[in-house]
């Protein structure tokens, strides 16, 4: 059957303000599960339902602590692969020395904080977003708000506080792991001194990119906690909903992530 | 409203996306009675059920438990609402990462400021209501089926509520298991004064410990009375229910030529 194409185009315009409203609003709930949690951190202890210190420093256990042996690995080769790389290029000018300045720039504004949001969203933001998906299917949920407890102040808002702590805490982990991989790599083959590249690197940071390296590790920690709850909130559908509510916040996370990541160097250099 | 009514529904209407669900539900709950809303799947029950305990927000209609609209509270009026009722879900919805003990002194951690041993005396002493004393250190996961209910119902009673909810008490329950759990419902009733409101499709276990009986079907009351009157009731859909007679809806043949080839 022939179709119109009147009616083509009005569909796929409907079909695409459809879609569009769906993002905002997506967007919108994000914003509104941040401040609502950051409303309870906040202001909980004089509504009579402050959040608990317990559930904060557990939360900082299986998302910060636990990820220290991962992060370390990963960032320690990260720095090595930097230093490789480095030589490499810097080979054809004679510069290998300089190889340092590249590292430890590198390092400390992109690599440790991205690779730490990177680890944080896989272990921690698809486990959230599983955990309150169960609990949502499995009516936990609303057993809480029965009992007068509100499940963003239980749930949300301890996972916030322990990753606006732990993700720059990890991230600043990462840029040192990071920095000693590039350290043993650059002495192995050029045979600087330790000393020496300390001195070097030192010379080459300012305080100001380690704290955008750390104001980005926020930031990426917020994304991580508000979509992983989001989506966990949200869970249609039983097991199913489950999987694909954990699979759609960690692609999400990441993919927020990177973007955020593109936006904050590009404002935070000009 | 009559000082004697904990619950009372009026003219509450309710749609799930464009369809309606519940239409023109009124009704009342006496305090001390045991209320049975009772109707196949699809009657709406549940929903009716979510409205009561505030997790829906009806389409239009007043909903008073103790005497505070639901439908129009504020923050601060419906937390002190629900501490005053309990509710047992379905599937007990414990909480999977904390032991028996703490998810019954959940309710008692977060709105009473209590000392850990007398928090643990009240939980022990609703563990033993509901015969489960000495399972407090045990995990969800550990109980059986029964057990998780009765666990459920203990959590329900930790703040001693005014007002209790039961969603389908026996769904998957073996009969001796189901009998005892409605045992446990009338101890309630009868011992801590509670006014309970059962939702169940469960004919044997209504009778048994109903006051009154609503029937629910297709979003509307079939009827509110006591079993008797449930039992004595003409309505051919009354008496579908009770027989566990198929339906006997007639067909309409053009209508269902038209489904087919649509």
């Amino acid at each position: 059957m022939a179709e119109d194409p009147n009616n083509a185009l009005t569909a796929s315009v409907e079909h695409l303000g459809r879609a569009t409203v769906e993002v905002i609003e997506e967007f919108g709930y994000y914003f509104l599960l941040f401040f609502e949690s950051a409303y309870w951190l906040l202001f909980g202890a004089f509504q009579k339902q402050p959040v608990r210190l317990p559930s904060v420093f557990g939360q900082m256990m299986t998302i910060g602590i636990a990820a220290i042996p991962i992060i370390f690995i990963l960032s320690f080769t990260i720095g090595v692969m930097l230093a490789i790389q480095g030589i490499h290029t810097l080979k054809t000018f004679g510069a290998e020395e300089q190889v340092v300045v590249g590292i430890a720039l590198s390092v400390m504004r992109e690599f440790g904080p991205l690779i730490t949001a990177i680890v944080v969203a896989g272990r921690s933001g698809s486990a959230l977003a599983a955990r309150i998906g169960t609990m949502q299917v499995s009516q936990e949920i609303d057993a809480l708000r029965v009992m007068s407890i509100n499940p963003v102040r239980y749930l949300a808002s301890p996972v916030l506080a322990a990753m606006l702590l732990m993700v720059p805490a990890l991230a600043f982990l990462s840029d040192l792991a990071g920095l000693l991989g590039g350290a043993v790599f650059t002495n192995l083959e050029l045979g600087l001194s330790y000393s020496a590249y300390v001195d070097r690197a030192l010379e080459a940071l300012e305080a100001d990119d380690v704290m955008q390296g750390l104001i980005k590790a926020m930031v990426f920690g917020i994304i991580i906690t508000v979509i992983g709850i989001s989506n966990g909130f949200e869970v249609k559908g039983g097991a199913e909903g489950v999987g694909k509510a954990t699979t759609r916040s960690v692609v999400l996370s990441i993919s927020y992530i990177v973007i955020a990541d593109m936006l904050f160097t590009y404002f935070l250099n000009r | 409203m009559t000082a004697e009514s904990v619950i009372e529904v009026r003219e509450l209407v309710a749609h799930y996306g464009s369809r309606k669900i519940l239409d023109q539900i009124d009704m009342t709950v006496r305090s001390g009675e045991i209320m049975i809303i009772m109707g196949g799947s699809g009657s709406g029950k549940s929903t009716l059920l979510r409205h009561l305990l505030g997790l829906n927000k009806p389409t239009a209609g007043s909903i008073r438990l103790l005497g505070t609209d639901i439908t129009q509270t504020t923050v601060a009026e419906a937390h002190e609402l629900r501490k005053r009722m309990g509710v047992a879900f379905q599937g007990g919805a414990l909480f999977s990462s904390m032991t028996v003990g703490e998810n019954v002194k959940l309710p008692l951690r977060e709105h009473a400021k209590l000392d850990e041993a007398t928090m643990n005396i009240m939980m022990r002493l609703k563990l033993e209501v509901v015969n489960l004393g000495g399972f407090e250190h045990l995990m969800p996961a550990q109980l059986s089926g029964g057990m998780i209910k009765r666990a459920a119902v203990a959590r329900a009673i930790i703040m001693d509520p005014k007002l209790l909810f039961f969603d389908e008490p026996s769904a998957g329950l073996d009969p001796v298991v189901s009998a005892e759990l409605d045992e446990l419902i009338l101890r309630l009733r009868d011992a801590m004064k509670m006014s309970i409101v059962v939702v169940t499709h469960e004919l044997d276990s209504a009778f048994k410990i109903a006051d009154r009986i609503t029937v629910l079907d297709h979003g509307r009351i079939l009827m509110t009375g006591t079993v008797d009157e449930v039992r004595g009731c003409d309505n051919t859909r009354v008496q579908d229910l009770l027989n566990r007679r198929p339906r006997a809806d007639d067909i309409d043949a053009d209508e269902y030529l038209q489904r087919l080839t649509a």
